[in-house]
């Protein structure tokens, strides 16, 4: 055999064995330790990097859960199972996590709220309309219409309607709040699953001009305030719902003109325009 | 040919069409009061003014109806004799309605002034308390009050005071109109910015498009030798204050830092005869003047009207508007905002009313970034448009930041270049108080 040949292959070998000593090396004295959860929890969160949580992805999620800064039922998106399985691995228990969903507290539409006399022309973004002039429609508190929630959804669970709403496929929706983040005009804030009454207007114009603006306003007569036993309170001619006192059974929906207090369900309308005193009834019917 | 030319000026910029033509020979005529006027307690830059009238009250044109709140503030005057009839949120021409005090006027048209004082004699405190007193706010736009500017500050070395007479958005010419008419005056104005900064040396900025203009201040400026009237070349936006600068002292302001820091102070033209009129005058600033212009109005004119006017009063003594109109703005066509309600009232810096026909809108239809780099050509500050406007589109503000976003003028030149009609302005506005914000918020964690 070539001599070349040896020279080469024992040169090869011997660096070989050189390096492969010194990674080994490296390997003992510059290993950093990671707790195994980590690796453990990040395999059970979804993946999604959205944020929802508030940290910087799914894997800072899950260094903040280890070191005990987190809560295991941060994750929005993973719902109550993935919260089990990582209060298995952290050897807690994780509870009874409510489910939390969107809901868009506003109905004027493109044939509900009143249009200024002139077109927008400019980026089509929410927050864009928001710092010129609010938009095209007359009303200063309600929904532009420009879709910042929809793009602003990791999972694609937000939609605009035809009327120029954004709807929420609640079976695509996890929960992780982006969508309130991205709404200049705060239309959009979580609430449990189960909870089905809403004020579904912020307007907070005197009521002359919430007529005006839009059919669907809230109009701030009290009259939910005033039959609710401090379920309702009155604030700035708007009506907000106060969900720890709260009876729906006591709100008079009828006697709301415009429907601002109302179901999420909208059909449930129909429903709520029976005589009053049977609202009870109406109750156990919706249950 | 031209009187004048001038190689003065800074890097970038565009040349929109002037329509100077319109209204530049038309003397100013004074508006009769109209029946009532609405004052909103925003008319400046900083705090919202303190009401110190109720419903129901008589009030006298020129009697203090707010008071200043806190330092950056002014305080408002009445600008007709009347009765309050209600304190309300009213729209403003921002777009936003705000809180507003309403006056409905009575016949009277006398107005309550504070005794003249001599302009040679005057202390330099004196012009600044009677500023204060008087309310005035910046012409040139962005309603800075205008006392805080002309109150000199410790560690702060002040070289020169620039009055700007550019007036390099097209259509208005309400300063070009002031230079001319009040040719003398002006000058006693500078002259007073100056004594009251305690400043000796004072220049007029003006773009070689105003020959007239320009021999009239120069005749005026010979017998005061610390006076030049400095000619720049005709381009947009050489009347904003950091490009004033560039012209005519050759120095740049760095991201972040303002006029003073390199030790200049500008004036608009219309700021310095409200100085001059309260100070020589004794009259607080309850009028405005202001330009309405475009080919959407049957009369353009120059006028003088009172603070409060709302814009379809204004719009009617103008004649009307013809068919083919078919937006209104407030200011000037490169960085005006464009109007939803003619209910809105004339305020303090109103500088103009352009009623523009769908040919002078020439709106087109968004196309794709074809990469080009003009707007980076034309940006008078040297900034990249076509990134800081995708940046803000992706909600990329770090990114946003690093490329100093926040030293945007938003002056409009890049959009107005724009070949692919992209709104880059609009986007980059969008990002720069995004922007603003997450510094604050920065500052107070």
């Amino acid at each position: 055999m070539d001599a070349t040949l040896l020279i080469a292959i024992a040169t090869m070998g011997g660096l070989g064995f050189i390096f492969a000593g010194g990674l080994a090396i490296a390997d003992k004295k510059l290993r950093v330790f990671e707790d195994p959860k980590i690796a453990q929890i990040n395999e059970l969160l979804p993946g999604a990097n959205c944020g929802g949580c508030g940290y910087a992805g799914c894997y800072d999620f899950a260094v903040n859960v280890v070191s005990g800064k987190a809560l295991v039922t941060g994750c929005p998106v993973g719902g109550e199972d993935c919260a089990h399985d990582i209060a298995a691995v952290m050897g807690v228990d994780a509870g009874a996590s409510i489910k939390m969903l969107p809901r868009i507290l506003c109905r004027g539409g493109n044939s509900e709220a009143v249009k200024k006399m002139v077109e927008y022309y400019g980026p089509l973004s929410c927050s864009a309309m928001a710092i010129v002039s609010g938009g095209d429609k007359q009303c200063y508190y309600g929904c532009l219409g420009g879709g910042d929630c929809v793009e602003a959804c990791p999972f694609n669970a937000m939609v605009m309607n035809e009327n120029g709403l954004p709807e929420v496929i609640e079976e695509l929706c996890t929960g992780c709040g982006n969508c309130v983040k991205a709404c200049p005009r705060n239309i959009i804030e979580m609430h449990p699953a189960d909870r089905q009454v809403f004020v579904f207007c912020k307007n907070q114009d005197d009521p002359k001009k919430a007529k005006e603006v839009c059919s669907v306003s809230c109009m701030g007569c009290g009259i939910c305030a005033r039959k609710s036993d401090g379920g309702v309170v009155m604030d700035n001619n708007l009506a907000v719902i106060n969900y720890a006192q709260f009876d729906s059974s006591k709100i008079p929906f009828d006697k709301c003109k415009t429907g601002a207090i109302g179901y999420l369900n909208k059909n449930e309308k129909v429903v709520i325009e029976i005589p009053v005193g049977e609202s009870t009834s109406m109750e156990k019917e919706l249950a | 040919m031209k009187l004048f030319t001038s190689t003065k000026t800074f890097q970038g910029g565009v040349h929109p069409a002037e329509y100077k033509e319109l209204s530049e020979n038309l003397s100013f005529e004074i508006m009769p009061n109209p029946k009532q006027v609405i004052l909103p307690l925003v008319q400046h830059i900083g705090k919202p003014s303190n009401p110190l009238v109720k419903k129901g009250d008589d009030v006298k044109a020129g009697q203090i109806i707010a008071e200043a709140d806190g330092f950056i503030s002014v305080p408002i005057h009445s600008s007709v004799s009347g009765k309050v009839k209600k304190i309300s949120t009213e729209i403003t021409p921002s777009g936003f309605p705000k809180d507003s005090i309403i006056i409905d006027a009575a016949d009277s048209n006398e107005i309550e002034l504070k005794e003249p004082l001599n302009p040679e004699t005057v202390a330099p405190e004196e012009i600044q308390q009677r500023v204060k007193w008087a309310g005035i706010v910046g012409q040139g736009g962005a309603a800075f009050p205008t006392f805080v500017k002309i109150t000199p500050q410790p560690n702060q070395n002040i070289e020169a005071v620039i009055l700007n007479g550019c007036e390099c958005e097209p259509y208005l010419t309400r300063d070009y109109r002031f230079m001319i008419e009040r040719t003398e005056e002006v000058i006693e104005g500078l002259r007073l910015i100056m004594k009251s900064l305690g400043v000796g040396r004072g220049y007029i900025g003006i773009e070689d498009n105003k020959p007239e203009a320009i021999k009239k201040l120069k005749e005026a400026a010979a017998k005061y030798d610390n006076i030049n009237v400095e000619v720049l070349v005709t381009k947009y936006p050489q009347g904003a204050e950091k490009m004033l600068i560039k012209a005519i002292l050759n120095r740049e302001v760095p991201p972040g830092k303002l006029p003073l820091d390199v030790g200049a102070v500008i004036q608009n033209i219309g700021t310095a005869l409200a100085i001059y009129d309260a100070v020589v005058k004794g009259e607080p600033q309850i009028t405005a003047a202001l330009t309405v212009s475009g080919y959407g109005i049957k009369e353009p004119k120059n006028l003088i009207v009172r603070v409060g006017t709302p814009i379809a009063n204004v719009i009617e003594y103008c004649g009307g508007i013809t068919e083919d109109a078919s937006k209104v703005v407030i200011g000037g066509p490169m960085m005006g905002v464009a109007q939803f309600d003619f209910s809105a009232p004339v305020t303090k810096a109103t500088s103009g009313i352009l009623i523009l026909t769908k040919t002078e809108e020439n709106l087109h239809e968004e196309t794709t970034c074809l990469r080009c780099g003009k707007c980076i050509e034309v940006c008078p500050i040297g900034l990249i448009p076509t990134k800081l406007s995708r940046f803000s589109q992706l909600d990329r503000f770090e990114d946003a930041e690093a490329y100093n976003i926040t030293v945007c003028m938003e002056c409009g030149t890049c959009t107005f270049t724009c070949p692919a009609n992209i709104p880059l302005v609009q986007w980059i506005r969008l990002g720069k108080q995004r922007v603003l914000a997450m510094q604050k918020e920065r500052k107070s964690a």
